[in-house]
């Protein structure tokens, strides 16, 4: 376990360095460098104080130079500042990487609250109207484009009912249910498309489950059915769900972006795409990064807990891939 | 190939994706009939007409007009155009890159397999769309590209398949190389290796046409997936570029406009999620008719 748990942590260790090779270049291709927005907005700096300047801060050496420069101050713990805020962006990404985590788990509980009862509850009846309506609302579900989704319940509730706030995350001072009227939207529209996602898991998982032999031994003995599904069954089918669920971090950190944007709620999503949309460099670069590292850690704790809830998985050698 | 048949009527068992199939040939004919329709109307769908910003549905403009006074109707069918090659043209890039690196995978194994199932792991595990914001960023003119390339108004069409495609292999390619390693030892394949054939022939003639199965149902799953993220990203500002209409650019500016013109923020979302939900179904429907056995598990 400990030997397999080295591995996939070096195996990700791989990944986000060349994550940061790659996006190190691909933001040294988005339009304009740090020099040319100075001297868009002072039309009295001359070429030679451009060369200079560009000099000065190494821009004129080749690519590779620049991003292994870079890569010594990352890995000492200098990640540099944030142009747009002027501050260190670690001081930046942390209250937001917290304010995403917040988002997401907030979303996955209440996504998983509502797809277990429901894939049980289709998975029991296969075949029924019940069935069928649970299953055409999870292909709306992942079919629905999100910020349509967004735009809708903002349409909705802020614009024709008024209930709720549309967008931003409470002011200083707010108590806490002022807090979480402005939650409601934002976990509604994430947590739309994992509910989908989920629902189908948990059925596919237990109609799998229910067909095993310790299920028809447990119902020979005379356990009730409640318990058996309970027990026997849902206990076995949730192992692939958790891995499912851990394993999907990534593309909740997407669903984040959107969400974030559209709400105007300060995270590392709508933090990356401003950033990007505004070429403050370093922080797209350290906010990219902080979220692949977190997503890696994700896959490495379901991998953990895939082992952990079934006995019959042990990592070995070669037991991988 | 004889198969064809029998899937057709097998297909005809799932109700649901016939019905998806009829409404997305239905779709496509309304779309490609958008000239026809333009003539029919004497209307031009680029024409901004600032005297008629935000009409109401009416006898010459059927849906309304937009903030720059332009037809909603046509825009939404020449938006609809685009979207939908977008979406056919990126899935089916997805569908050939992913083919032939789940065959080289699956056939080769080894090192080779060891590497390009690295990278699947890593791509899946990805946050993708903060990595599709940074890629669909780039400015051309860093790549080399010259500037009439770069400035040429289809520019962000092949730019948004190229990135869709990058990214989007991973799933096709894991198909193929399972079906590939299943088949890999075959008789068939000994055979065909006996004879002397190349492995490049043994792959593409002799294993992908037992993948086609699989391989249509990922493909017409992948367009759904990709007319999602087209749109998510041209909403963004970053996709398909204005004043060329996507479903998704055309969403743009529908949030500030909220108050006035909701509807503009109801009919480009309407159409994406019936188009995506309509590939999704259709997509179920092959699996379920073309693989029984994965028949047996969902409905």
């Amino acid at each position: 376990m400990l030997r397999f748990l080295l591995a996939r942590l070096g195996q990700s260790a791989v990944v986000l360095f060349a994550m940061s090779f790659a996006t190190y270049v691909l933001l040294g291709l988005m339009p304009g460098d740090p020099i040319d927005l100075m001297f868009a907005a002072d039309p009295d700096i001359t070429s030679d104080d451009i060369a200079r300047l560009k000099a000065l801060h190494g821009l004129d050496q080749p690519l590779i130079d620049r991003y292994l420069a870079w890569l010594a101050n990352a890995l000492a713990g200098e990640f540099g500042y944030s142009r747009l805020l002027n501050e260190p962006v670690f001081e930046v990404l942390a209250p937001r990487l917290a304010n995403s985590l917040l988002l997401m788990a907030v979303s996955l509980a209440i996504a998983i609250a509502i797809a277990v009862p429901a894939g049980i509850h289709a998975a029991l009846r296969p075949g029924s109207w019940s069935d069928q309506a649970i299953n055409l609302c999870c292909f709306a579900g992942v079919s629905i484009p999100p910020f349509w989704f967004a735009l809708l319940l903002i349409l909705l509730f802020a614009v024709v009912l008024g209930l709720l706030p549309a967008g931003g995350m409470g002011h200083e001072g707010d108590g806490v249910l002022e807090r979480l009227r402005y939650m409601v939207l934002p976990v509604l529209t994430l947590s739309a498309a994992a509910v989908a996602g989920y629902t189908r898991h948990v059925r596919s998982a237990m109609i799998e489950v229910m067909r095993e032999e310790y299920i028809r031994t447990a119902r020979a003995k005379g356990v009730a059915e409640r318990h058996v599904v309970r027990r026997h069954a849902l206990r076995n089918a949730l192992i692939p769900v958790v891995t499912i669920a851990a394993l999907d971090v990534g593309g909740l950190f997407s669903g984040a972006l959107i969400t974030e944007t559209m709400f105007g709620w300060l995270g590392m999503g709508k933090t990356i795409y401003d950033a990007v949309m505004g070429n403050d460099y370093n922080l797209a670069l350290v906010g990219l990064l902080l979220a692949t590292l977190v997503t890696l850690l994700a896959n490495i704790l379901a991998d953990i807990a895939y082992a952990w809830l079934d006995p019959r998985i042990t990592y070995r050698r070669g037991a991988h891939g | 190939m004889t198969g064809t048949g029998q899937a057709w009527r097998r297909l005809r068992a799932y109700p649901s994706a016939v019905a998806s199939l009829v409404l997305l040939a239905g779709l496509g004919l309304l779309v490609a009939a958008a000239p026809l329709l333009e003539a029919m109307l004497a209307l031009d769908a680029a024409r901004v007409d600032l005297f008629n910003r935000l009409a109401p549905p009416g006898p010459v403009h059927w849906l309304g007009t937009d903030e720059l006074g332009r037809d909603l109707l046509l825009r939404l069918l020449h938006g609809g155009r685009v979207s939908l090659l977008v979406g056919l043209s990126a899935a089916l890039c997805t569908a050939v890159i992913g083919a032939v690196l789940g065959l080289v995978s699956g056939f080769v194994g080894g090192r080779v397999d060891d590497l390009i199932m690295r990278c699947a792991d890593a791509l899946i595990s990805l946050p993708l769309l903060p990595l599709l914001i940074v890629l669909a960023a780039v400015d051309p003119a860093k790549l080399g590209l010259p500037e009439s390339v770069g400035n040429s108004a289809n520019f962000s069409l092949y730019r948004i398949i190229a990135i869709i495609a990058i990214v989007g292999w991973p799933g096709v390619a894991r198909l193929v190389r399972g079906t590939t390693l299943s088949l890999r030892e075959r008789e068939f394949v000994q055979v065909a290796r006996a004879l002397g054939l190349g492995p490049a022939r043994i792959m593409f003639r002799h294993i992908l046409p037992n993948a086609a199965s699989p391989l249509l149902v990922a493909t017409t799953l992948a367009v759904g997936n990709v007319i999602l993220f087209e749109s998510v990203l041209s909403f963004l500002g970053l996709g398909i570029h204005p004043p060329v209409p996507s479903w998704g650019n055309m969403l743009n500016g529908a949030q500030e406009l909220m108050h006035q013109a909701p509807l503009l923020a109801v009919w480009p979302g309407l159409l994406i999620f019936v188009t995506v939900i309509g590939f999704n179904l259709l997509g179920d429907g092959l699996q379920a008719a073309l693989d029984p056995r994965a028949a047996a598990r969902s409905p």
